[in-house]
């Protein structure tokens, strides 16, 4: 028998091979018994030699559990290597539809149909790679610096590949790609707005500049970089609410408590909350714009100091302290929105603040709000819609499978990844890219990405909603018959296959 | 050693893989019909690339003074596709992706009543057309900036039943810097080994455009240590006109020779077409 590994017994004998050290390898996966040279692909462009060894370029991807109970991981396979029959078992293997489809332009991939045991239920997964013309990606930029305006235009080398949208709380929200960019502007538009949406996906750092604000570096899962600063923590709040949040927690250990905040900076004696604590007014007046009572606009110029202003001194926001007011031995505690930058001050005789160390108390709440600080980052979720001839792949009649979706009968996953299903029509999902395998996304030309999509479900409900039941193989003949590799399953993840 | 595969795609049409053979197959008639002449392609594509393989080593000889010796239908095929254009460089491997289809075409089919027929076979398309038949084809000359470059459509009175497409970008290596040459023929085994060897004859010397031994990129290529184009940067509009001229001048020569219908030769946004009169099937 001979074997995909195999090395070419006739390397030896040639000597235009061996002279480079038997780097060449006869791959069998179909009778034309390519000769590949390490780094070369086979006359298909499916199978390549990387490093001596035959791979499957566009293996389907398996995620496999943890067994239950034992906590074992079962051993994960060489890429390319068929199964022996020994070391995967159906009840903890889950098939993507990762590497589901192999080829573009042309045909949409007559889609794997895997049946398995999941509880003594006979559950079926139909496997695909989708291709969503109507996609797009919503991203969650951690941050409190202005990107631009609500509508304004998101860039990439030049081309509109979306807008921005909301703000949210710490954070800005953008909308990329969707169809009008991908096919309804120019062909250029098209593309860059594939590719970028493509890479995002991929988890590959993109740089989009926005109409009338800032240049943003952005990477699922990690923090934004704006305007070439990266960003570290999402403040707990503005200055103001900074101050609603831990005036009762400096009650009583400070007399006066100004937060530092590049958009609304806080007094916490002038502030509601420290009126609503019948605190005696400090007399201590900060440079800006005062919006409200306790509350000021621009104290300083944005930058990189306390509070994302550009002040590295604290004291210089102050703009008097008043004689009539302000006493001698008076706290002041000052503190920026993230709790990274914090001093603590006595005034002395003659109303001069004096640098102190901080007592305990008070460094226990500046702590306090640097640990609700969370870390910024930037989310990207795909958004697209399961159109008719998805559907069609998994059932003869595509509306009944929305509807199983809707009653929660068939489990839509996205590379085993858990999906978000609109309500309404159609089955238009959101699904964090960070929770699928990496690098699940691909494009075709139209364009349009491709990425796997998963419905499982119980085989008597996929029998009732017209599916292709006679064409559902086993998962062990899968195993044993389709090209793969194996991945551990993400920690995090429901398990697809358990259905009710 | 994985068997041929056919299976049927949702939107009913026949895809068949085997190795490096991806073939889609569409036929239009009433259903029993279609339904008998997808059995026969299937039957036929079964034995295809074994048959092939049988005489890989004569099918990778360049072509000279004798006529190779085959038994294949499918190598018969290649070598009679190739075999007017001997006084260049070429193998019967020229041709092998139109002949697969041609092949498959043929066994779809064979007492059937279809009143059209595709098999694409990567891009290299066989079809028949039945009296009041049209094909409509678009063509893309650069996959990684995909456009429709060009749009034709075939009716049944044009002689043409054979489109293939070659240029650097493919999945074969080219020896001329071409994107994209669309050859229309006869026969796709016609039209393949047209359009290779016109991508071939599209060219031009330039020290920006990147070449290495064809055998470094496929060991097992029938280029051998020839030069195959891997990179081709924009180039000066002389060089690209003049690189466009080579590859008409070539065209036109097999247009004369009755050897193609139509060609259209794309580089880097500027094209170049020649075509026979009764091409595409309407009067002129």
């Amino acid at each position: 028998m001979s074997h995909p590994l195999q090395r070419d017994p006739e390397d030896a004998l040639n000597p235009d091979t061996s002279s480079s050290g038997g780097d060449v390898v006869r791959c069998d996966a179909c009778p034309v018994l390519c000769r590949i040279r390490k780094g070369q692909a086979g006359a298909c462009d499916r199978y390549a030699n990387e490093d001596g060894k035959l791979v499957r370029l566009d293996p389907l991807l398996l995620l496999q559990r943890r067994v239950e109970g034992g906590g074992a991981v079962v051993p994960f396979l060489a890429a390319g290597k068929p199964w022996d029959g020994a070391l995967i078992s159906a009840s903890n293997t889950f098939v993507t539809g990762l590497g589901a489809t192999t080829t573009y332009p042309d045909y949409k991939p007559a889609p794997f149909i895997v049946s398995s045991k999941a509880d003594g239920v006979d559950v079926v997964t139909v496997v695909t790679e989708g291709i969503f013309s109507y996609c797009g990606l919503k991203l969650k930029i951690d941050t409190d610096r202005f990107l631009g305006p609500e509508q304004a235009a998101v860039r990439v080398a030049g081309e509109q590949v979306g807008h921005v949208t909301t703000a949210e709380y710490g954070s800005q929200m953008l909308a990329l790609g969707g169809v009008r960019h991908l096919t309804g502007g120019s062909k250029k538009e098209g593309n860059i707005t594939c590719d970028a949406m493509l890479r995002l996906a991929n988890r590959e750092a993109v740089e989009i500049a926005i109409d009338g604000g800032a240049t943003v570096r952005v990477q699922a899962g990690a923090a934004p970089i704006v305007n070439g600063e990266q960003e570290v923590r999402m403040r707990v709040g503005c200055g103001s609410a900074t101050i609603g949040i831990f005036a009762r927690q400096w009650l009583g250990h400070a007399d006066e408590v100004i937060v530092v905040d590049d958009h609304i900076t806080g007094v916490l004696t002038e502030h509601q909350a420290g009126r609503f604590l019948d605190m005696r007014a400090a007399g201590i007046r900060v440079r800006g714009r005062r919006s409200t009572p306790g509350r000021y606009f621009k104290v300083a110029d944005p930058g990189q100091g306390w509070g994302g202003t550009d002040i590295t001194d604290p004291l210089s926001i102050i703009e008097k302290i008043d004689a009539k007011t302000a006493w001698p031995g008076l706290r002041l505690l000052m503190v920026s929105t993230t709790g990274e930058d914090a001093a603590y001050f006595v005034l002395d005789e003659a109303l001069r603040p004096v640098a102190t160390p901080m007592p305990a108390p008070l460094g226990a709440v500046v702590e306090r709000i640097a640990e609700n600080c969370e870390p910024a980052l930037a989310s990207v979720l795909f958004m697209g819609g399961a159109g008719g001839s998805l559907r069609a792949g998994v059932t003869e009649n595509p509306v009944r499978l929305t509807r199983s979706v809707r009653a929660l009968v068939t489990r839509v996953t996205c590379g085993g990844a858990p999906v978000y299903i609109w309500p309404g029509g159609g089955i238009t999902l959101m699904v964090d890219v960070l929770r699928m395998p990496e690098r699940s996304f691909g494009y075709v030309p139209t364009p349009a990405l491709v990425l796997p999509i998963e419905f499982t479900l119980p085989l008597a409900a996929y029998r009732e909603l017209g599916g292709h039941v006679d064409s559902a193989v086993p998962l062990e003949a899968v195993l044993r018959d389709a090209r793969w590799r194996a991945e551990g399953w993400r920690e995090g993840n429901p398990w697809p296959a358990d259905v009710k | 050693m994985q068997p041929a595969l056919c299976a049927r795609l949702p939107d009913g049409r026949l895809h068949c893989q085997h190795g490096p053979i991806d073939l889609l197959i569409e036929a239009w008639g009433e259903a029993l019909e279609v339904e008998r002449a997808y059995a026969q392609a299937e039957a036929r594509f079964a034995s295809i690339l074994a048959e092939l393989v049988a005489e890989l080593p004569a099918l990778r000889t360049p072509v000279g003074v004798e006529a190779p010796e085959l038994s294949g239908a499918v190598a018969q095929r290649m070598a009679a596709a190739v075999w007017p254009h001997r006084a260049v460089f070429v193998t019967p491997m020229a041709a092998v992706a139109g002949a697969v289809a041609d092949e498959v075409l043929a066994a779809l089919l064979r007492g059937c009543r279809l009143s059209k027929a595709i098999v694409n076979d990567g891009g290299d398309i066989a079809f028949h057309l039945a009296p009041g038949a049209s094909l409509a084809t678009g063509i893309v000359a650069n996959i990684a900036a995909p456009a429709l470059d060009a749009l034709s459509s075939i009716d049944a009175a044009s002689p043409v039943r054979g489109i293939a497409t070659s240029g650097w970008r493919g999945r074969s290596h080219s020896l001329g810097i071409a994107d994209a040459v669309t050859a229309l023929a006869r026969s796709a085994a016609a039209a393949d080994a047209a359009a290779t060897l016109i991508a071939n004859a599209t060219n031009v010397e330039h020290p920006r455009i990147s070449r290495v031994p064809a055998r470094s990129l496929r060991e097992d290529s029938d280029l051998g240590d020839r030069l195959a184009t891997v990179d081709v940067p924009p180039l000066p509009p002389a060089a690209i006109d003049a690189a466009l001229g080579a590859g008409a001048a070539c065209a036109e020569r097999m247009r004369a020779a009755g050897l193609i219908e139509a060609a259209l030769l794309v580089l880097q946004g500027r094209r170049r077409g020649v075509h026979t009169a009764a091409a595409l099937g309407r009067a002129a």
